[in-house]
């Protein structure tokens, strides 16, 4: 009795613990990536935004100190472009949502028993990726130049003021961001709105609720994951986007984001630590304010 | 919307001409159907003879290609779901999922902008005894307490009609007696008029005061339940709603009360206020549960009718009642239904036996002879499976 007693109570954390093992060792190849780079990376750049200019050095030599007086600098420099990259990606995240919730619906819902259809369409909205992304930003800086067809016929048809210009503008990075990060938004949206069941619109309507009820009271929340996922997929990266924004693409003096500010200070005024203090504290910002946006949008339940 | 008041009683619902044409097939041919109002009706048949589809043309979910809808009279036809006095407990009860209990129940409410929505919610959650249960999500619940709540959720409306789609198909068997009392008192408390559909014949029979069977999109016939399962019309009535043994031959004899039919050298007599047909080829039938079963010829009456002898091919004790299958020569087989009265079956397989019933039990059919089968229908479920598995096993032996 004893004997068995003890054997059960030892078997049994046993075979866990094997099992942990091989996990472990299943996750290990993870972890070492991880670890080389991304925490070390991260360590090395949080270290160089404290750093201070070295004492008799030239430009761009720095030394390893505590100086907390980067973030303040960089903070009272650039907070415009920190807005305005904010700002921005929140435009482009918007646009992006307004425009790809119809076409994610219409694939995976009104298109449903057209599976022909709705692949073809998938993979029109999946096209533009075969495309390098710099070449088609370039070929809309082509498209939308003060030169192009488009610009001078909608001129000579009095349509735009004859010193209107689109390249520059933020209107045309706004435009820009939309359109590369839009496929990052139907596809999340199409993979909720295809397993929508649409048995709980039938309820909705059969409850009195009109079809724009229905739409808000039972579509929205039903498609909340997509929602979050795709605007997550598009407003990060839009907020730290520089190419877009940059002199050389759809973007002017006036519309630098803080992508470019970083890139300017690493590349061309070798000001190290400034822009590893702006990039911790964009880091920072979207971390914080995408742990707001999924504890506010409730979807915890349904992710 | 009919306005923002309840609906004091249940309405009654006409169907004309109604016909549903689907790409590619016709959901139903041509039906004209009117409930009374405060009326239970039941609208039974098997998987596929456009039972559902009526449910939708009514809750307005499909539109129909052809014929007008009433509901208290007035023409819903053009009218959208969300504007139509109806609401439905779906089959798979469609509870919003991003919802608690309460919200669930309170949302036709506030969308017709009643007064005092949650309160009424809570009233209709006590009604179906869960108001414990009302901030908890739709998925924490069992699936007997989601079909209570799709069940609150579609009463407390208080709508003309209320539109049941086989609610209590998922459950088990116990629960699904339960809640069939359960509905059926909530019916009584609130008056409202009841339009069930289901494939269960014995849930469309306990609950529903009008049963309208239904097959290939057609009514094939409706009455009461008693009615319905005492004197079928038709083969297909016959056998969905119970079991029946039916035999066909010539009409040869009339007489004022009776009709005598020859089923291959057997005389089989039903009374003529019984028989859809008087003469020429026809069918007729006895419930299994009429036919007695005798161990010794019995004595010729003209009040019952007598075949044998024959033999016991199958024996299935199920407790309260054995199933005894008789094969008669000529007549072929019988199934016979006997309550266990003594201990155990009273005859085994291979037994000679006799089979008789009164005469006054006995039913003669509607349907041409060619149509109505002497076999078991082998349109229903379990025969169908039965038949695929024949299918299979000789295709595995062929090979």
């Amino acid at each position: 009795m004893a004997f068995a007693a003890f054997a059960t109570t030892e078997a049994q954390p046993q075979a866990p613990r094997k099992r942990s093992r091989i996990a472990l060792l299943l996750l290990l190849p993870g972890i070492l990536y991880l670890v080389l780079f991304f925490l070390t990376p991260l360590i090395s750049l949080l270290l160089t935004s404290l750093q201070a200019p070295s004492e008799f050095g030239d430009i761009g030599m720095y030394d390893y100190a505590f100086n907390w007086q980067n973030y303040v600098d960089v903070v009272n420099a650039y907070w415009p472009h920190i807005l305005r990259s904010f700002g921005y990606a929140l435009a482009a995240t918007v646009l992006a949502l307004v425009i790809s919730y119809p076409i994610a619906y219409f694939i995976g819902v009104k298109a449903r028993r057209r599976p022909l259809l709705q692949s073809l369409l998938l993979v029109l909205v999946i096209a533009p990726f075969f495309i390098s992304f710099l070449l088609r930003t370039l070929a809309w800086k082509q498209i939308l130049s003060d030169e192009s067809i488009i610009i001078t016929s909608l001129k000579a048809l009095s349509l735009l003021a004859p010193d209107a210009y689109f390249t520059g503008t933020p209107f045309a990075v706004i435009f820009g961001l939309t359109y590369n990060f839009i496929p990052f938004m139907t596809l999340p949206l199409y993979t909720t709105l295809e397993r929508l069941d649409t048995r709980y619109l039938e309820a909705g309507s059969d409850l009195y609720a009109n079809p724009v009820t229905v739409f808000r009271k039972v579509t929205i929340p039903l498609s909340m994951p997509g929602i979050v996922a795709g605007t997550l997929l598009t407003f990060i990266p839009a907020a730290g986007d520089y190419v877009n924004a940059s002199r050389d693409f759809l973007g002017g003096p006036d519309t630098q984001m803080m992508g470019n500010v970083i890139e300017a200070n690493f590349l061309v005024l070798l000001n190290y630590p400034a822009a590893a203090a702006l990039s911790i504290i964009l880091m920072a910002a979207i971390l914080v304010l995408v742990g707001v946006y999924v504890k506010r949008s409730g979807t915890e339940d349904l992710l | 919307m009919s306005g923002r008041e309840f609906a004091e009683r249940g309405a009654d619902l006409e169907l004309v001409g109604i016909q549903k044409r689907f790409p590619g097939f016709t959901a139903i041919e041509e039906l004209d159907l009117t409930i009374p109002a405060g009326s239970f009706f039941a609208l039974l048949g098997p998987s596929g003879c456009g039972k559902t589809t009526t449910l939708r043309l009514v809750a307005g979910l499909e539109e129909p290609t052809q014929g007008r809808i009433l509901i208290g009279g007035r023409d819903v036809t053009d009218t959208k779901a969300h504007q139509r006095p109806v609401n439905t407990v779906f089959q798979s009860y469609a509870l919003f999922p991003h919802m608690s209990i309460i919200e669930n129940v309170a949302f036709g409410l506030k969308r017709r902008r009643m007064d005092d929505p949650m309160g009424k919610a809570h009233e209709a959650l006590k009604l179906v005894e869960l108001d414990h249960l009302a901030q908890r999500r739709p998925a924490q619940l069992s699936g007997g307490q989601q079909q209570r709540v799709a069940l609150a959720r579609a009463i407390v409306n208080r709508p003309a009609l209320l539109l049941l789609d086989e609610p209590l198909g998922a459950l088990d068997l116990k629960l699904r007696r339960q809640m069939q009392l359960e509905l059926k008192t909530i019916q009584e408390e609130v008056g409202l008029t009841f339009l069930h559909v289901t494939h269960d014949q014995e849930e469309a029979m306990t609950m529903a005061d009008t049963v309208a069977v239904m097959n290939k999109g057609a009514i094939e016939q409706m009455g009461a339940p008693e009615e319905l399962y005492e004197l079928p019309r038709t083969a297909f009535v016959a056998n969905f709603l119970g079991k029946s043994n039916l035999f066909t031959g010539d009409v040869v004899g009339t007489t004022s009360e009776a009709l005598s039919v020859d089923v291959a050298g057997h005389r089989i007599t039903v009374p003529v206020a019984r028989a859809q047909r008087h003469q020429g080829l026809v069918t007729v039938g006895v419930r299994p549960e009429k036919v007695a079963l005798h161990l010794e010829a019995p004595d010729a009456a003209s009040t019952r009718n007598v075949l044998g002898p024959g033999r016991v091919i199958d024996v299935s004790f199920a407790g309260v009642s054995t199933e005894y299958i008789v094969a008669v020569p000529g007549a072929g087989t019988l199934s016979v239904f006997a309550q266990n009265v003594g201990f155990g079956p009273v005859a085994h397989e291979g037994d000679e036996v006799w089979v008789s019933w009164q005469v006054e039990h006995g039913f003669g059919l509607a349907d041409e002879p060619e149509e109505s089968d002497r076999f078991p229908a082998d349109d229903d479920t379990r025969s169908i499976a039965v038949q695929r598995r024949e299918a299979l096993i000789s295709e595995l032996e062929g090979s």
